[in-house]
């Protein structure tokens, strides 16, 4: 534990990556699943079929796969992020972390729209077919009627996926990102002694972190539901 | 709720717009895809030289290894994923809190944990003094075998909580003992309605087996790392090694599909709840 | 690249066709020939009679370094300097080095080469291996047969010449190698990839400014990509590229040194040098003074 102590602050930072990869990440997810989503189950077919292979085809690849594509294929290409150049305080949004966001986000949109689907899944049948009586549109019977209740039932299924994004982060630390995984490999090569001290560290910093978006994803369950 | 019931059948007017949408749809898709290939195309990704080391005998043969490699390590993580999931799951179960609390603990560790860190971890502190092909090898297998273990051990007892209560309950009125009734009566059960979610999880263990690259390639990832030091073919590379796990992962959910419709009929997939949601008040419910 | 890209391709070729199924393909294909002392004897009792004896010897090398140790894919033997160095210390014991069956090269990465020479799973380590006195405290080390030393690769049209010139900057090197921890030293941002092609591909593509590691490593890879990357910068660290063996055997010490001395003496040592590392406009060095083994 010592060595932890020692260099609290790389540790900080280490796990302030972490965060912010996931929060970052986290926002375009939603987004990007909602849109899938939408395509996913809207009237246009083909849109529905395209949406579906995407998602078929990205939940089977390894997020590995999807960040070495990314990291070390699409520079080839002419795809890179190296106009990303932002610092703030101690932390630097270079090509390394907008990498990280692109993998993350187009990976784990196919998880929050697959959830989020099982949430337009959950609305009773009843729900479309009244909306659909009194004469509201597609758009109408989604906004009004079915949207606000499947939002509703998705957010366990969501805050999972969101969990899984939030330990995904850490295959970052392949790519370029010093987040806690990759801090945690550094001092482990530096300490060899001190390896089970440090693992059970870092450990706990992500069950903590793990704890406190589970925790957060309760609160809104509970605020959000229906009496 | 299927797709249809969110709109009436569309009067001539909408199948019209429907149309253009389509065609507008298929018009951009269309253009994205040919955008792609016309950008690998540029830039010489398409170069026969690139994409020969895949019809190379030597290599082919290379692949095929590191592929059954990573089916093994993945398989072998599940099976010990079983035997894991199905110790904690039970002491889950406990009606002894001490138990249920160890082993509680255990699962949320473990499932909070990322698998890149216990790769990691177990690489250096546990098969260090292996030949670290051998080692990478084994930590792949522990890691993935705690971390599914921990998954799994949810998925067994929600299985179990699943059953009537009934069955319990009747064998518990013939005599029979705790252990006669969960080996006998629930696990029995419990092991048939989880057989697809079990499959499913093959496919995660399949796709995390890639995280080892952190320490030391392994398997495709081993591939995926070195065959591009020498072809200087990193997209093609990319793009095989991805369409080969893609592939392995499409036919084991096929065969989770079936099995589904075979063991447990049209249900629903058994549902496990996240990490980190304590119902511990269901727990010792059963017994 | 695109240099060792067709050679390396001619070579998988001739390997299919089965011609030169030595697994001579990795680097420029290009190896070193050494010839296998038949009349190899050692005094009876030291662990080079032994080996001599039972003919079979595992050597520590890396797996993933193009030109140093490399095993390419679907090869059968890793090639590079230190393959070749080792292939050298292993002929003079009369055993055939590029028979598999009877010299096993054994993959190790920086933190398992310790271990390995501890516990006896390999005899002999040449792997990148810099002699370090913390080192030397748990395991035998000799040579240098190499000297290098930190510097940096920078594209062509880069003003930067000095780890000053990029205080803050992002620079690339091998996770888990010393050349980070001194690039967080002299004020430069480290980020770690697994490979150094990947740092190179990095730096090429602009997304770095620079990589850093050990000059050897880095002329290579500028003499493949003339006109895009230079070396810049004196050494800002000096590395002494060692041979590891067990510290049971402290008898190997000499022997090492004497077969390297040997090794350049008749040439091969720079042959060998040329083959891997001397890619154009990489001039081979002297041969490093040996330490010796008396301590």
């Amino acid at each position: 534990m010592d060595a932890v102590l020692e260099s609290l602050p790389d540790v900080f930072r280490a796990f302030g990556y972490t965060v912010l990869l996931f929060l970052v990440s986290g926002v375009f997810s939603l987004i990007g699943g909602t849109l899938l989503v939408a395509m996913r189950v809207g009237p246009v077919s083909v849109l529905n079929k395209a949406a579906a292979t995407y998602v078929t085809l990205v939940r089977n690849t390894p997020l590995l796969a999807v960040f070495f594509f990314f990291s070390f294929a699409a520079p080839k290409i002419g795809i890179n992020f190296k106009w990303v150049d932002v610092h703030i305080g101690t932390f630097d949004f270079t090509s390394f972390f907008s990498t990280a966001v692109v993998a993350l986000t187009l990976y784990t949109s196919t998880f929050v729209c697959e959830a989020l689907r099982s949430g337009v899944n959950a609305v009773p049948l009843g729900q479309a077919e009244a909306a659909r009586a009194i004469g509201l549109p597609f758009s109408g019977v989604m906004r009004a009627v079915v949207l606000p209740q499947a939002f509703r039932a998705s957010v366990p299924p969501v805050a999972s996926a969101l969990i899984a994004l939030l330990k995904n982060t850490s295959v970052a630390a392949v790519f370029g990102v010093i987040e806690a995984a990759s801090q945690m490999k550094i001092m482990t090569n530096n300490n060899a002694d001190e390896r089970w001290g440090i693992f059970i560290a870092f450990a706990l910093g992500y069950v903590l972190l793990v704890e406190v978006v589970s925790l957060a994803a309760g609160t809104l369950e509970r605020r959000w539901r229906i009496a | 709720m299927a797709a249809h019931v969110l709109f009436d059948a569309p009067g001539p007017k909408t199948v019209a717009r429907h149309r253009t949408y389509s065609v507008v749809a298929v018009l951009v898709l269309l253009v994205l895809l040919g955008l792609a290939v016309k950008r690998l195309y540029d830039e010489g990704q398409f170069a026969y030289e690139l994409w020969e080391p895949f019809v190379t005998p030597n290599i082919m043969q290379a692949i095929g290894e590191a592929w059954l490699d990573t089916l093994s390590m993945a398989a072998l993580a599940v099976l010990g994923a079983l035997v894991f999931g199905v110790v904690f799951g039970v002491a889950k179960l406990s009606e002894h809190t001490p138990v249920r609390w160890a082993s509680w603990v255990v699962v949320e560790f473990f499932r909070a944990v990322p698998v890149i860190m216990l790769m990691t971890f177990s690489f250096y502190a546990v098969f260090n003094s292996m030949s670290i092909e051998r080692g990478a090898y084994w930590s792949v297998v522990l890691s993935l075998t705690v971390y599914n273990g921990a998954v799994l051990a949810e998925v067994f007892r929600a299985g179990i909580n699943a059953l009537p209560r009934g069955q319990a309950e009747a064998a518990y009125a013939i005599g029979m003992r705790k252990t006669q009734v969960m080996n006998l009566i629930l696990l029995p059960q419990a092991v048939k309605i989880m057989i697809p979610a079990i499959i499913s999880q093959m496919v995660v263990a399949l796709k995390d087996t890639s995280l080892i690259l952190i320490v030391f390639g392994v398997g495709l990832t081993k591939i995926l790392k070195s065959l591009p030091l020498s072809f200087n073919n990193i997209v093609p590379t990319t793009l095989v090694i991805a369409g080969l796990y893609v592939l392995t992962n499409l036919v084991l959910t096929a065969i989770a599909n079936y099995a589904q419709k075979k063991f447990v009929g049209e249900k629903e997939m058994l549902q496990v709840s996240m990490v980190g949601q304590t119902d511990q008040n269901q727990s010792a419910a059963t017994f | 690249m695109r240099f060792t890209r067709t050679k390396a391709i001619v070579a998988t070729a001739a390997l299919a066709l089965s011609l030169a199924a030595c697994g001579d393909a990795g680097g420029d294909g290009e190896t070193v020939d050494v010839d296998v002392a038949d009349d190899a004897s050692f005094d009876a009792g030291t662990r080079m009679a032994e080996l001599a004896d039972q003919g079979t010897i595992n050597v520590g090398v890396k797996f993933d370094q193009p030109g140093l140790g490399f095993n390419e894919t679907g090869a059968d033997m890793p090639t590079g300097f230190d393959v070749d160095i080792a292939k050298i210390l292993v002929a003079s014991l009369g055993i055939d080095p590029n028979d598999t069956s009877k010299v096993k090269y054994i993959e190790t990465i920086s933190d398992n080469r310790e271990p390995f020479l501890e516990e006896g799973k390999v005899d002999l380590v040449l792997a990148s291996y810099s002699i370090t006195d913390e080192r030397r405290a748990v395991v035998g080390q000799t040579g240098p047969y190499m000297l290098t030393g930190q510097q940096l690769l920078v594209p062509e049209d880069s003003d930067a010449e000095s780890p000053e010139d990029l205080q803050g900057k992002e620079v690339c090197s091998v996770t888990g190698s010393t050349s980070l921890d001194n690039a967080k030293a002299q004020g430069m941002k480290p980020v770690g990839f697994d490979t150094y092609s990947q740092c190179v591909d990095k730096v090429l593509d602009g997304t770095v400014e620079a990589m850093t590691t050990d000059g050897t490593i880095l002329a290579g890879y500028a003499a493949q990509n003339e006109g895009e990357l230079k070396v810049v910068g004196d050494p800002f660290s000096e590395e002494r590229i060692g041979v590891g063996y067990s510290k049971d055997f402290p008898e190997m010490c000499q022997w090492i040194n004497d077969t390297l001395e040997e090794a350049n003496e008749a040439g091969t040592w720079a042959e060998a040098f040329e083959a891997n590392l001397g890619a154009s406009g990489v001039e081979t060095p002297d041969f490093p003074e040996l330490d010796s083994c008396e301590s």
